[in-house]
C-alpha cells in the first residue's frame, strides 16, 4: 500500500510547476482574494484539469440531449411524450378490459386452454413488461388492466385471433442487420409483442430443417439454407420425379384458393404488386406494421411477412394447414431408434388425421424442390410473423416432424411453447372496457415521495457531517443522479412506455442508498490513501485506481441481474429488473463522469489538496502527517514526536510516498 | 463526529481490531439462529400470500350514488366479515365500487354482498361476486425462478473468473441465500402479505446484498494478496482487517441506505397506515441491515473458512507464523544485548521495539531495523534483520569521471 505505483514518478514533474502554483495561489488566497484559485490562463492550461473538464462536458451534452430528447418528443413525437414519468395501474389507474375468449367452432374453453389464453395476452399486452399490466383470470373470462389509456387499435391487437398457419415458402431473403439492432425502441408496445419475446429467445437464429418423426438416418441438421432465391423458378433437377407429387396436392390440397397457380408453391402467384412490397418491406424498421398487415391478410393470398427474428423475409404461398390441424408440439432431446441420446434438442409436432394426410403432400410436393432452394420450405405463421420456416428433408406420411436446428433447451421449449398457442385457434371477444381508478390513493403517493425527499435530506446532512466540504461533491453527484434518472424514467416512459409503480419508485430510493456506496468507496479509498501517507492530489489518484475497480465488478453484477431477470422473466419482475438496470447504469455514469472529475479537479485547489481544515481531508484529522516538502525547495519542520515512538517515521519525515 | 473518525483511523491502521475472522463461531451461531427462525416461520406458519398469487374474490356494487369515502366503508365492510385479507377497493367508471380480497366461503361471500348493499343503499342483485384467477400466475413465479437460478450461475462464473476462486463467489452465494431467506422468513413469522410489491423488495435486496458482499470482498482479494506476496500476515489476518478497514465504508453505506428506507417506515406507520408502502419499507428495512451484517460476518469468516485448507493457504500461513517467531526470538535476544543502550538513549519510551534514530553519528553504530513500513502494521513493527551498512550510511558517492588525458 505504500510503495508507489510506477509511472508516478512521472506524474511528479508536472506536479512541480503545480505546487509552485499552489504556493503563490496561497498567498493569493492569504492576501484575500475572493475566490481561491490559481490565475485564470494558468488554469485553463493546467494539463491536469482537462481530462477532467472534458469528462464533465461529455456529462453535460449527455444530459442536455437527455432532456432536449424529452421537449423533441414531448413537441412533435407520435404520441406526445409527457414531461413528468409515466405512472403505473396501482398510482394512476387505468382501463379494464374483460375480454371473453372464443374458440373458432363454438367450442368451450377449456380451464388449460384458459391459462394459455392468459398467457397470450400477457405477452401482447405487455411484451417489454415495463408497463406491468395486470393479466388475471375472471371467471372464464380473462381480465386485464392497462395503465393509461389504450387506443381502439391497442385493444384491437389484443382481441385478435392467435391462429398459426402453415404456408409454403416461395421466395426468401436474409435481410442484413443493417448496422444497429433489429430491435428499435417502439412507440406503442402493444401489438406483436410477441417478436420481441421470439428475438430474445431464439436469438441464434437456427437453421431448421424437419424430417419424419422417427427417420434417424439422417439425423443431423442441414447447413444454413437462406439462399435468398431471387424469383427465376429452380425447378430442380429431379423436377421430373416431384411432378406427379404436384398434381396430388394440387388435387387435394384442402385451402386450395384457386389461384391461377398451378399448386400453392407456385411462383405465378407472386403478382408485381407483391414483387414490389416484398422489396419495399424493411424488416428491421416496419416490422410492427408488416406484422399487423400479415396478421390480417386472407388466406388464400400470397404473403409477404418477415422472420420473428427480423432476420429474413419471405413471400409465402396460400395457407396449407392451420395450426388445428397441430395436436401437440413438444420439445426434448433427440432420440435415435435404439435409444441413444445424441444431445440434439428438436421439436416434435404430432398432426391430427387430416392434418397428417395435408402435411404429408405438402412436404412430398416441397421435397421436389432442391435442398437448399426457397421453395423447399415451410413456414409458421403466428401473428403474422414467421416463427419457424423449416427445410424439409424427407415425405413426412405419419403426421409426425421433428424440427432440428442448433436449439438450446430453452429455445426447443419456446418454439415449442409458440406452437402449442398457435394450435389453439382462439379469439377475443370484448365484454366490458372500463376506466378504473388507482389501487393506491394519491395519498399514498404524494407522502411516499415527501418521505423520500426527508430520507434525501437525512443522506446529504450525514454526508455532510461525516465528509465535511467532500460531502458536497457527494450531494451534487446525488442531485445530477436524481435529474438523470428523472429524466430517463421520463423519456423511457415515452419510447417504451415505461411506468413507475409504487414498487418502482421504492426501488428508486434505495438505490438512492446504492448510488451514495459509489462515492463512499471512492472517498474511504482516497483517505486510506491519506492515511497511508500519500498527499491528497496523488491519494485521489491511486484512491480512485482501486475504488474504480471494486465499483465497477460490483455494478456490473448488478447489470447482469437486470439483464438475466429482464429477458427471462415476465411481468413485475421485468419490470424491476428494468428499474435496477437503469440505475445502476446511472451509478456509473455519475460516479465516473462526474464525481471522480469533480473531485480531481478539487484536489488541485488549495484548500482540498492542501488538506484545509473542513474539507474532508486533513491529514492530521486523518491520523497522517501532512506532506513535508512544501515546494520551491522549502521544507517543514518535522511536527513534535507522536507519543509512544521515540523517532520520527519516515512518512513524517519525508511527506509519505510523494 | 472526530472520534467517529478517529475510529476510522484506528480500524484502519489496526490499532484497533474488530477480530471477526476469530470469532467466527459465534457468528456463524447468531445466523443459524436467524436461519432456524426464518425456517420455522416459513415451515409453521407459512406464507400469506395475496391475491395476485392465489386468487380471491371479486365483488362489485353497480350504480351507487353516494360514493364518497367508499375506500373507507367497503374495506370496513371486509374487515368484519372476513378479517385478515389485504382487499383493495377501486372505482371503475363513476359509479361502480370493486372490491377484490382472498378467497372466501360462499355464506361469507352472501353476507358480504347483502352488507355492501346496504352500505351503498343499493339492491342486492347490484352486488356480483365472482371469483378472479392469479394475476401473477404459475407461470410468471416459474419463469422468474428460472431466471434467478441462471443469474446465480452466471454470477457464480463472473465472481469466479474476477476473483479467480470459486469459493469467493460460494461465500457470497452463501450470504445471499441467508439474507433473502431471513427475509422472506420474517415476512412469513409477521404474516405480512407477500404481494408483488414485496417480491419486488425480496429481489431489491437480493441485488444490494450481493452487492454490497462484492464490496467487502474486493477490499478482502486486494489485502490478501499483499498478504500472500510479503509474508506479513496470515490469511484469515489480511482479511479480518480488510473487514476491519471496510469497517467504517459498511457503516456509512448502510446508513445511508437505511435513512430513507427508515423515513419511509416511520411515516407509513404513523400517517399513511398499512399497505404496499409499509410492506415494502419493513421488507427493504430488515434486509439491507441482514445484509450489512452478513457479508461482514457471515461472508468473510466463511471465505476464510473455505480457503484456509487450501494447501498453499496452509504453507503461507505457516511461512508467516515461522517468521514472526524467529523476528520474536530475535528482537528478545537483541533486547538482552543491549538494554543498556536503549535506556541511555531515551529513557522514557518503555516499549524497546522501535529502533533507535538519532543524528546520522548514532544511526551508524545503532542497530535499526526494517525501515517503518509506510503503513504501521498491525503488531507493533517487528525486527527485522539489520541494515547492511551500505544502506545505513545513505546514497552513494557517484563514481568519479576520470579526468582527460
Amino acid at each position: 500500500m505504500s510503495t508507489s505505483v510506477p509511472g508516478r514518478q512521472d506524474e511528479d514533474l508536472p506536479g512541480l510547476s503545480s505546487t509552485t502554483g499552489r504556493t503563490t495561489s496561497r498567498r493569493r488566497s492569504a492576501a484575500g482574494s475572493g475566490k481561491p484559485g490559481k490565475p485564470r490562463p494558468k488554469k485553463a492550461r493546467n494539463p491536469r484539469l482537462r481530462g477532467p473538464l472534458r469528462t464533465l462536458l461529455a456529462l453535460l451534452v449527455l444530459t442536455v440531449g437527455l432532456y432536449a430528447g424529452i421537449g423533441a418528443a414531448n413537441l412533435w413525437g407520435e404520441p406526445q411524450a409527457q414531461l413528468t414519468p409515466q405512472l403505473g395501474l396501482d398510482l394512476a389507474g387505468g382501463r379494464q378490459v374483460v375480454l371473453a375468449p372464443q374458440t373458432d367452432d363454438g367450442q368451450s374453453v377449456s380451464a388449460d386452454q384458459l391459462e394459455q389464453a392468459i398467457d397470450i395476452i400477457r405477452r401482447r399486452v405487455d411484451g417489454t413488461g415495463t408497463a406491468e399490466a395486470e393479466v388475471s383470470r375472471l371467471g372464464t373470462n380473462v381480465s386485464v388492466a392497462i395503465p393509461g389509456n389504450p387506443t381502439p387499435d391497442q385493444l384491437e391487437a389484443l382481441s385478435r385471433s392467435s391462429q398459426m398457419v402453415f404456408r409454403p415458402v416461395l421466395v426468401a431473403q436474409p435481410v442484413a442487420p443493417t448496422g444497429a439492432e433489429p430491435q428499435v425502441p417502439r412507440e406503442l408496445p402493444l401489438p406483436s409483442e410477441q417478436r420481441q419475446e421470439q428475438v430474445e429467445q431464439l436469438a441464434p437464429p437456427a437453421p431448421e430443417s424437419v424430417e419424419e418423426g422417427d427417420g434417424t438416418d439422417d439425423a443431423v441438421q442441414t447447413e444454413e439454407n437462406r439462399g435468398g432465391e431471387r424469383l427465376p423458378a429452380s425447378t430442380s433437377t429431379d423436377g421430373a420425379a416431384t411432378t406427379g407429387d404436384d398434381d396430388a396436392s394440387q388435387t387435394t390440397a384442402p385451402v386450395e384458393p384457386a389461384p391461377p397457380a398451378s399448386n400453392p408453391s407456385d411462383l405465378a402467384q407472386i403478382t408485381p404488386e407483391v414483387q414490389q412490397q416484398f422489396v419495399e418491406a424493411d424488416c428491421a424498421a416496419d416490422a410492427e406494421e408488416i406484422a399487423d398487415a400479415a396478421a390480417g391478410a386472407p388466406a388464400g393470398q400470397p404473403l409477404v411477412v418477415c422472420s420473428a427474428e427480423g432476420d429474413e423475409k419471405y413471400i409465402l404461398g396460400p395457407v396449407e394447414l392451420s395450426g388445428a390441424n397441430l395436436v401437440d408440439a413438444t420439445s426434448g432431446v433427440q432420440q435415435l431408434q435404439q435409444g441413444v441420446v445424441t444431445g440434439v434438442w428438436e421439436v416434435v409436432l404430432t398432426f391430427d388425421d387430416e392434418g397428417t394426410q395435408a402435411f404429408g403432400e405438402v412436404t412430398s410436393r416441397l421435397m421436389g424442390f432442391q435442398e437448399g432452394a426457397a421453395q423447399n420450405r415451410f413456414a409458421m405463421v403466428l401473428d403474422g410473423e414467421v416463427i419457424s420456416a423449416p427445410t424439409v428433408r424427407s415425405v413426412i406420411s405419419n403426421g409426425i416432424a421433428t424440427i432440428t436446428g442448433n436449439f438450446t433447451p430453452e429455445t426447443a421449449q419456446t418454439l415449442a411453447n409458440q406452437l402449442k398457442f398457435g394450435a389453439l385457434p382462439l379469439s377475443f371477444e370484448v365484454q366490458t372496457s372500463e376506466q378504473i381508478s388507482p389501487t393506491l390513493g394519491g395519498e399514498q403517493l404524494r407522502w411516499g415521495l415527501v418521505a423520500g425527499l426527508v430520507g434525501l435530506l437525512l443522506v446529504f446532512a450525514f454526508m455532510l457531517v461525516q465528509y465535511h466540504a467532500l460531502g458536497l461533491v457527494a450531494v451534487a453527484s446525488l442531485l445530477v443522479a436524481a435529474l438523470l434518472a428523472y429524466g430517463s424514467v421520463t423519456l423511457l416512459g415515452w419510447a417504451t412506455n415505461f411506468r413507475l409503480t409504487m414498487a418502482g419508485v421504492t426501488g428508486l430510493i434505495v438505490a438512492i442508498g446504492v448510488t451514495a456506496d459509489s462515492f463512499i468507496v471512492y472517498f474511504e479509498r482516497v483517505r486510506d490513501e491519506v492515511r497511508s501517507g500519500r498527499p491528497l492530489r496523488y491519494a485521489v489518484d491511486t484512491g480512485w485506481d482501486r475504488a474504480r475497480r471494486t465499483i465497477i465488478i460490483s455494478d456490473v453484477v448488478n447489470l447482469i441481474a437486470a439483464a438475466v431477470l429482464y429477458y427471462l422473466s415476465e411481468s413485475g419482475v421485468k419490470a424491476f429488473a428494468f428499474t435496477l438496470g437503469l440505475t445502476t447504469l446511472i451509478d456509473l455514469l455519475v460516479v465516473i463522469m462526474f464525481t471522480h472529475p469533480v473531485v480531481s479537479m478539487l484536489a488541485n485547489t488549495p484548500f482540498f489538496g492542501e488538506g484545509r481544515k473542513w474539507s474532508g481531508m486533513e491529514p492530521e484529522r486523518l491520523g497522517a502527517k501532512r506532506s513535508t516538502y512544501l515546494g520551491r525547495g522549502q521544507f517543514r519542520e518535522p511536527d513534535a514526536v507522536a507519543p509512544g515512538r521515540r523517532r520520527h517515521t519516515r512518512e513524517e519525515l519525508e511527506g509519505g510516498v510523494v | 463526529m472526530s472520534r467517529f473518525s478517529q475510529f476510522g483511523n484506528d480500524l484502519y491502521s489496526g490499532r484497533r481490531s474488530f477480530n471477526i475472522v476469530g470469532r467466527r463461531r459465534f457468528w456463524y451461531a447468531v445466523s443459524a439462529v436467524l436461519v432456524v427462525v426464518s425456517l420455522l416461520g416459513l415451515f409453521g406458519r407459512g406464507l400469506n400470500f395475496g391475491i395476485e398469487f392465489s386468487g380471491g374474490t371479486e365483488l362489485r356494487v353497480l350504480g351507487v350514488s353516494q360514493i364518497d369515502g367508499y375506500e373507507q366503508r367497503a374495506g370496513d365492510l371486509v374487515d368484519e366479515n372476513v378479517p385478515d385479507r389485504t382487499t383493495t377497493v377501486t372505482l371503475i367508471g363513476d359509479d361502480t365500487v370493486r372490491v377484490q380480497t382472498g378467497e372466501m366461503e360462499a355464506g361469507q361471500a352472501e353476507d358480504l354482498r347483502a352488507d355492501l348493499a346496504q352500505e351503498f343503499s343499493v339492491p342486492v342483485e347490484s352486488v356480483t361476486s365472482s371469483l378472479v384467477g392469479p394475476s401473477w400466475g404459475e407461470s410468471v413465479t416459474q419463469r422468474a425462478l428460472i431466471a434467478l437460478v441462471i443469474f446465480l450461475l452466471l454470477v457464480t462464473v463472473v465472481l469466479t473468473l474476477y476473483f479467480r476462486t470459486w469459493k469467493m463467489a460460494a461465500a457470497a452465494l452463501v450470504a445471499l441465500i441467508h439474507d433473502v431467506l431471513f427475509t422472506v422468513g420474517v415476512y412469513a413469522l409477521l404474516g405480512i402479505e407477500v404481494s408483488p410489491a414485496s417480491v419486488i423488495g425480496f429481489l431489491t435486496i437480493l441485488g444490494y446484498s450481493i452487492y454490497d458482499t462484492i464490496v467487502v470482498f474486493d477490499k478482502v482479494r486486494e489485502n490478501t494478496e499483499q498478504a500472500l506476496d510479503t509474508h506479513r500476515a496470515t490469511y484469515g489476518e489480511a482479511a479480518n482487517q480488510a473487514v476491519n478497514q471496510t469497517f467504517v465504508r459498511s457503516i456509512n453505506t448502510s446508513v445511508v441506505a437505511l435513512l430513507p428506507v427508515l423515513v419511509i417506515l416511520v411515516i407509513g406507520v404513523t400517517l399513511i397506515g398499512p399497505g404496499t408502502l409499509v410492506d415494502l419499507a419493513w421488507a427493504l428495512f430488515i434486509g439491507i441491515a441482514v445484509g450489512t451484517f452478513s457479508s461482514i460476518f457471515i461472508a468473510t469468516p466463511l471465505l476464510v473458512h473455505l480457503r484456509e485448507g487450501e494447501p498453499a493457504i496452509r504453507k503461507h500461513d505457516a511461512t508467516v507464523l515461522k517468521r514472526r517467531a524467529r523476528g520474536e526470538a530475535r528482537a528478545g535476544r537483541r533486547a538482552v544485548d543491549q538494554p543498556e543502550d536503549e535506556v541511555a538513549h531515551d529513557p522514557s519510551v518503555a516499549g524497546g521495539d522501535v529502533e533507535d534514530v538519532g543524528d546520522a553519528g548514532q544511526r551508524e553504530t545503532a542497530t535499526v531495523g526494517t525501515p517503518a513500513p509506510a503503513r504501521p502494521a498491525p503488531s507493533t513493527a517487528p525486527q527485522g534483520r539489520p541494515l547492511h551498512p551500505y544502506a545505513q550510511r545513505g546514497p552513494r558517492n557517484q563514481p568519479r569521471r576520470k579526468p582527460r588525458g
